[in-house]
Protein backbone atom coordinates (compact mmCIF):
# COMPACT_ATOMS: atom_id res chain seq x y z
CA UNK A 1 0.00 0.00 0.00
CA UNK A 2 3.04 2.25 -0.17
CA UNK A 3 1.69 3.74 -3.43
CA UNK A 4 -1.40 4.97 -1.66
CA UNK A 5 -0.14 8.41 -0.67
CA UNK A 6 -1.54 10.16 2.33
CA UNK A 7 -4.02 8.71 4.80
CA UNK A 8 -5.40 10.08 8.04
CA UNK A 9 -5.74 8.73 11.55
CA UNK A 10 -8.39 10.11 13.87
CA UNK A 11 -8.75 9.91 17.61
CA UNK A 12 -11.21 11.24 20.19
CA UNK A 13 -10.34 12.10 23.80
CA UNK A 14 -12.43 13.25 26.75
CA UNK A 15 -11.56 16.20 28.97
CA UNK A 16 -13.70 17.37 31.89
CA UNK A 17 -12.99 20.95 32.85
CA UNK A 18 -14.61 24.10 34.19
CA UNK A 19 -14.60 27.61 32.84
CA UNK A 20 -16.21 31.00 33.18
CA UNK A 21 -16.71 33.32 30.24
CA UNK A 22 -15.79 36.76 31.50
CA UNK A 23 -13.53 39.56 30.31
CA UNK A 24 -12.15 42.48 32.27
CA UNK A 25 -12.56 44.68 29.22
CA UNK A 26 -16.35 44.67 29.64
CA UNK A 27 -18.45 45.88 32.55
CA UNK A 28 -20.37 43.41 34.72
CA UNK A 29 -23.56 44.21 32.81
CA UNK A 30 -21.83 43.87 29.44
CA UNK A 31 -20.32 40.53 30.48
CA UNK A 32 -23.75 39.33 31.53
CA UNK A 33 -25.22 40.49 28.24
CA UNK A 34 -22.44 38.90 26.14
CA UNK A 35 -22.08 35.59 27.92
CA UNK A 36 -25.42 35.04 29.70
CA UNK A 37 -25.37 32.08 32.07
CA UNK A 38 -21.79 31.24 31.01
CA UNK A 39 -20.80 34.37 32.97
CA UNK A 40 -21.92 32.81 36.28
CA UNK A 41 -19.31 33.96 38.81
CA UNK A 42 -18.47 30.48 40.06
CA UNK A 43 -18.02 28.94 36.64
CA UNK A 44 -19.47 25.71 35.27
CA UNK A 45 -18.08 22.63 33.53
CA UNK A 46 -18.28 20.49 30.43
CA UNK A 47 -17.24 17.06 29.24
CA UNK A 48 -15.28 18.24 26.23
CA UNK A 49 -14.59 15.80 23.41
CA UNK A 50 -11.34 16.57 21.62
CA UNK A 51 -11.18 15.02 18.17
CA UNK A 52 -8.09 15.24 16.03
CA UNK A 53 -7.02 14.04 12.60
CA UNK A 54 -3.37 13.33 11.84
CA UNK A 55 -2.21 12.85 8.25
CA UNK A 56 0.80 11.19 6.71
CA UNK A 57 2.12 8.33 4.63
CA UNK A 58 1.12 4.82 5.68
CA UNK A 59 4.26 3.11 7.00
CA UNK A 60 4.84 0.04 4.81
CA UNK A 61 6.01 -2.14 7.71
CA UNK A 62 3.30 -1.32 10.27
CA UNK A 63 0.37 -0.24 8.09
CA UNK A 64 0.03 2.82 10.32
CA UNK A 65 0.08 6.57 9.79
CA UNK A 66 0.94 7.14 13.42
CA UNK A 67 1.52 4.83 16.39
CA UNK A 68 -1.58 5.12 18.56
CA UNK A 69 0.43 4.59 21.74
CA UNK A 70 2.86 7.39 20.83
CA UNK A 71 -0.01 9.73 19.89
CA UNK A 72 -1.83 8.93 23.15
CA UNK A 73 1.39 9.66 25.04
CA UNK A 74 1.86 13.04 23.37
CA UNK A 75 -1.77 14.07 23.78
CA UNK A 76 -1.80 12.79 27.34
CA UNK A 77 1.25 14.79 28.31
CA UNK A 78 0.46 18.00 26.42
CA UNK A 79 -3.33 18.17 26.62
CA UNK A 80 -5.04 15.74 29.01
CA UNK A 81 -2.67 16.20 31.94
CA UNK A 82 -2.96 19.94 31.49
CA UNK A 83 -6.69 20.44 30.98
CA UNK A 84 -8.52 17.40 32.41
CA UNK A 85 -10.12 18.15 35.78
CA UNK A 86 -8.79 21.70 35.55
CA UNK A 87 -10.26 25.18 35.79
CA UNK A 88 -9.42 26.60 32.36
CA UNK A 89 -9.49 30.21 33.61
CA UNK A 90 -6.50 29.47 35.85
CA UNK A 91 -4.32 28.15 33.01
CA UNK A 92 -1.66 30.70 31.93
CA UNK A 93 -2.89 30.34 28.32
CA UNK A 94 -6.13 31.99 29.41
CA UNK A 95 -4.59 34.70 31.58
CA UNK A 96 -5.52 37.30 28.98
CA UNK A 97 -7.94 35.33 26.81
CA UNK A 98 -11.45 34.17 27.58
CA UNK A 99 -11.60 30.35 27.69
CA UNK A 100 -14.32 30.07 25.09
CA UNK A 101 -14.26 26.78 23.25
CA UNK A 102 -13.01 28.66 20.17
CA UNK A 103 -9.95 29.76 22.13
CA UNK A 104 -9.55 26.35 23.75
CA UNK A 105 -9.63 24.70 20.32
CA UNK A 106 -6.99 27.06 18.98
CA UNK A 107 -4.80 26.58 22.07
CA UNK A 108 -4.97 22.78 21.74
CA UNK A 109 -4.20 23.00 18.02
CA UNK A 110 -1.11 25.14 18.72
CA UNK A 111 0.11 22.92 21.57
CA UNK A 112 -0.19 19.82 19.36
CA UNK A 113 1.31 21.46 16.28
CA UNK A 114 4.44 22.11 18.33
CA UNK A 115 4.53 18.51 19.58
CA UNK A 116 3.82 16.63 16.34
CA UNK A 117 6.00 16.48 13.20
CA UNK A 118 5.33 19.39 10.82
CA UNK A 119 2.27 19.03 8.64
CA UNK A 120 0.83 16.04 10.48
CA UNK A 121 -2.02 17.73 12.31
CA UNK A 122 -4.97 18.17 9.95
CA UNK A 123 -7.54 19.54 12.38
CA UNK A 124 -8.59 19.71 16.01
CA UNK A 125 -12.28 19.67 16.86
CA UNK A 126 -13.53 20.42 20.35
CA UNK A 127 -17.09 19.43 21.16
CA UNK A 128 -18.32 21.44 24.13
CA UNK A 129 -21.66 19.62 24.23
CA UNK A 130 -23.37 17.19 21.87
CA UNK A 131 -24.84 20.16 20.04
CA UNK A 132 -21.96 22.56 19.53
CA UNK A 133 -18.39 22.10 18.43
CA UNK A 134 -15.48 24.13 17.11
CA UNK A 135 -12.80 23.23 14.64
CA UNK A 136 -9.34 24.57 13.95
CA UNK A 137 -7.12 23.52 11.04
CA UNK A 138 -3.80 24.50 9.54
CA UNK A 139 -5.67 26.11 6.67
CA UNK A 140 -7.17 28.55 9.15
CA UNK B 1 -20.53 20.85 -5.08
CA UNK B 2 -22.49 18.74 -2.63
CA UNK B 3 -20.92 16.08 -0.43
CA UNK B 4 -23.17 13.18 0.44
CA UNK B 5 -22.26 10.55 3.03
CA UNK B 6 -23.72 7.13 3.54
CA UNK B 7 -22.92 5.14 6.68
CA UNK B 8 -22.86 1.35 7.12
CA UNK B 9 -21.56 -1.06 9.72
CA UNK B 10 -19.72 -4.34 9.51
CA UNK B 11 -18.32 -6.68 12.12
CA UNK B 12 -15.02 -8.38 11.42
CA UNK B 13 -11.99 -9.86 13.11
CA UNK B 14 -8.32 -9.19 12.48
CA UNK B 15 -4.84 -9.23 13.95
CA UNK B 16 -1.68 -7.19 13.29
CA UNK B 17 1.39 -9.13 12.25
CA UNK B 18 4.33 -8.37 9.96
CA UNK B 19 5.72 -11.66 8.62
CA UNK B 20 9.09 -10.00 7.98
CA UNK B 21 9.61 -9.43 11.70
CA UNK B 22 10.41 -11.87 14.53
CA UNK B 23 7.62 -12.56 17.00
CA UNK B 24 9.17 -10.33 19.67
CA UNK B 25 9.13 -7.28 17.43
CA UNK B 26 5.52 -7.91 16.43
CA UNK B 27 4.59 -8.12 20.11
CA UNK B 28 6.54 -4.98 20.87
CA UNK B 29 5.08 -2.85 18.06
CA UNK B 30 1.51 -4.15 17.94
CA UNK B 31 0.95 -5.17 21.58
CA UNK B 32 -2.36 -6.91 22.18
CA UNK B 33 -3.31 -6.48 18.51
CA UNK B 34 -0.62 -9.06 17.64
CA UNK B 35 -2.57 -11.92 19.27
CA UNK B 36 -2.66 -14.47 16.44
CA UNK B 37 -6.08 -15.74 17.47
CA UNK B 38 -7.43 -12.37 16.36
CA UNK B 39 -9.98 -10.05 17.90
CA UNK B 40 -12.92 -8.16 16.45
CA UNK B 41 -14.63 -4.81 16.07
CA UNK B 42 -17.95 -3.34 15.06
CA UNK B 43 -16.67 -1.07 12.32
CA UNK B 44 -18.57 1.93 11.04
CA UNK B 45 -17.90 2.87 7.45
CA UNK B 46 -18.64 6.34 6.05
CA UNK B 47 -18.56 6.76 2.28
CA UNK B 48 -18.64 10.35 1.01
CA UNK B 49 -19.28 11.16 -2.63
CA UNK B 50 -19.14 14.58 -4.25
CA UNK B 51 -21.14 15.96 -7.15
CA UNK B 52 -23.88 18.29 -8.30
CA UNK B 53 -27.56 17.53 -7.71
CA UNK B 54 -29.26 16.15 -10.82
CA UNK B 55 -31.62 18.85 -12.16
CA UNK B 56 -34.46 16.34 -12.54
CA UNK B 57 -34.17 14.17 -9.42
CA UNK B 58 -32.33 16.54 -7.08
CA UNK B 59 -30.02 13.64 -6.19
CA UNK B 60 -26.21 13.70 -6.19
CA UNK B 61 -26.50 9.92 -6.31
CA UNK B 62 -29.39 7.57 -5.68
CA UNK B 63 -28.86 6.44 -2.06
CA UNK B 64 -30.33 3.02 -2.74
CA UNK B 65 -27.81 2.56 -5.57
CA UNK B 66 -24.97 3.67 -3.28
CA UNK B 67 -26.15 1.28 -0.58
CA UNK B 68 -26.19 -1.59 -3.08
CA UNK B 69 -22.67 -0.73 -4.32
CA UNK B 70 -21.34 -0.64 -0.74
CA UNK B 71 -23.05 -3.93 0.03
CA UNK B 72 -21.73 -5.66 -3.11
CA UNK B 73 -18.17 -4.29 -3.12
CA UNK B 74 -17.38 -4.08 0.60
CA UNK B 75 -19.86 -5.46 3.12
CA UNK B 76 -20.34 -8.81 1.40
CA UNK B 77 -16.55 -9.30 1.58
CA UNK B 78 -15.89 -7.88 5.08
CA UNK B 79 -18.96 -8.42 7.26
CA UNK B 80 -18.60 -11.35 9.67
CA UNK B 81 -15.24 -12.26 8.15
CA UNK B 82 -11.69 -12.58 9.38
CA UNK B 83 -9.93 -9.86 7.39
CA UNK B 84 -6.44 -11.44 7.50
CA UNK B 85 -7.67 -14.85 6.42
CA UNK B 86 -10.59 -14.15 4.10
CA UNK B 87 -9.85 -11.01 2.08
CA UNK B 88 -7.19 -10.99 -0.65
CA UNK B 89 -5.95 -7.43 0.05
CA UNK B 90 -4.92 -8.35 3.58
CA UNK B 91 -2.86 -11.38 2.62
CA UNK B 92 0.00 -8.92 2.22
CA UNK B 93 -1.11 -5.68 3.88
CA UNK B 94 -1.80 -5.49 7.62
CA UNK B 95 -5.51 -4.76 8.23
CA UNK B 96 -4.94 -1.60 10.25
CA UNK B 97 -7.74 0.96 10.19
CA UNK B 98 -5.64 3.05 7.78
CA UNK B 99 -5.19 0.15 5.37
CA UNK B 100 -8.88 -0.79 5.62
CA UNK B 101 -9.80 2.78 4.60
CA UNK B 102 -7.45 2.53 1.59
CA UNK B 103 -8.74 -0.93 0.64
CA UNK B 104 -12.36 0.23 0.83
CA UNK B 105 -11.48 3.16 -1.45
CA UNK B 106 -9.94 0.77 -3.99
CA UNK B 107 -13.00 -1.46 -3.88
CA UNK B 108 -15.50 1.38 -4.28
CA UNK B 109 -13.84 3.92 -6.55
CA UNK B 110 -14.31 2.10 -9.92
CA UNK B 111 -17.97 1.29 -9.28
CA UNK B 112 -18.91 4.72 -7.91
CA UNK B 113 -17.09 6.73 -10.53
CA UNK B 114 -18.54 4.50 -13.27
CA UNK B 115 -22.01 5.40 -11.99
CA UNK B 116 -21.59 8.77 -13.67
CA UNK B 117 -23.32 10.84 -11.01
CA UNK B 118 -20.61 11.60 -8.50
CA UNK B 119 -17.00 11.00 -7.60
CA UNK B 120 -15.77 9.19 -4.53
CA UNK B 121 -14.44 11.85 -2.16
CA UNK B 122 -13.66 10.33 1.22
CA UNK B 123 -13.65 7.04 3.09
CA UNK B 124 -13.77 7.05 6.86
CA UNK B 125 -13.57 3.83 8.89
CA UNK B 126 -14.30 3.84 12.62
CA UNK B 127 -12.74 0.92 14.46
CA UNK B 128 -14.26 2.14 17.73
CA UNK B 129 -16.15 5.39 18.42
CA UNK B 130 -12.79 6.91 19.47
CA UNK B 131 -10.48 5.57 16.73
CA UNK B 132 -10.89 6.13 13.01
CA UNK B 133 -8.95 6.46 9.79
CA UNK B 134 -9.62 8.45 6.67
CA UNK B 135 -8.51 8.23 3.04
CA UNK B 136 -9.15 10.74 0.26
CA UNK B 137 -7.41 9.01 -2.63
CA UNK B 138 -3.80 8.82 -3.79
CA UNK B 139 -1.66 11.89 -4.21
Amino acid sequence: MSDAGKAYFGRRYLVSASHRLHTESLTAEENRAAYGKCNNAHGHGHNYVIEMLVGGAVDAATGMVVDLVVLDGTVGERILDRFDRANLNLDPLFADRVPTTENLCQAIFNLLCDALPAGELEYVRVEETENNFFECSARG
Amino acid sequence: MIFLTRRATFSASHYYWNEAWPAEKNQQVFGRCANRNGHGHNYTLEVTVAGEPDPVTGFVVDLKWLKDVMEREVLSAYDHRHLNLETPEFKSAIPTTENIAIAVWKRLEPAINAGGGAKLSRIRVYETPEIFAEYRGGL
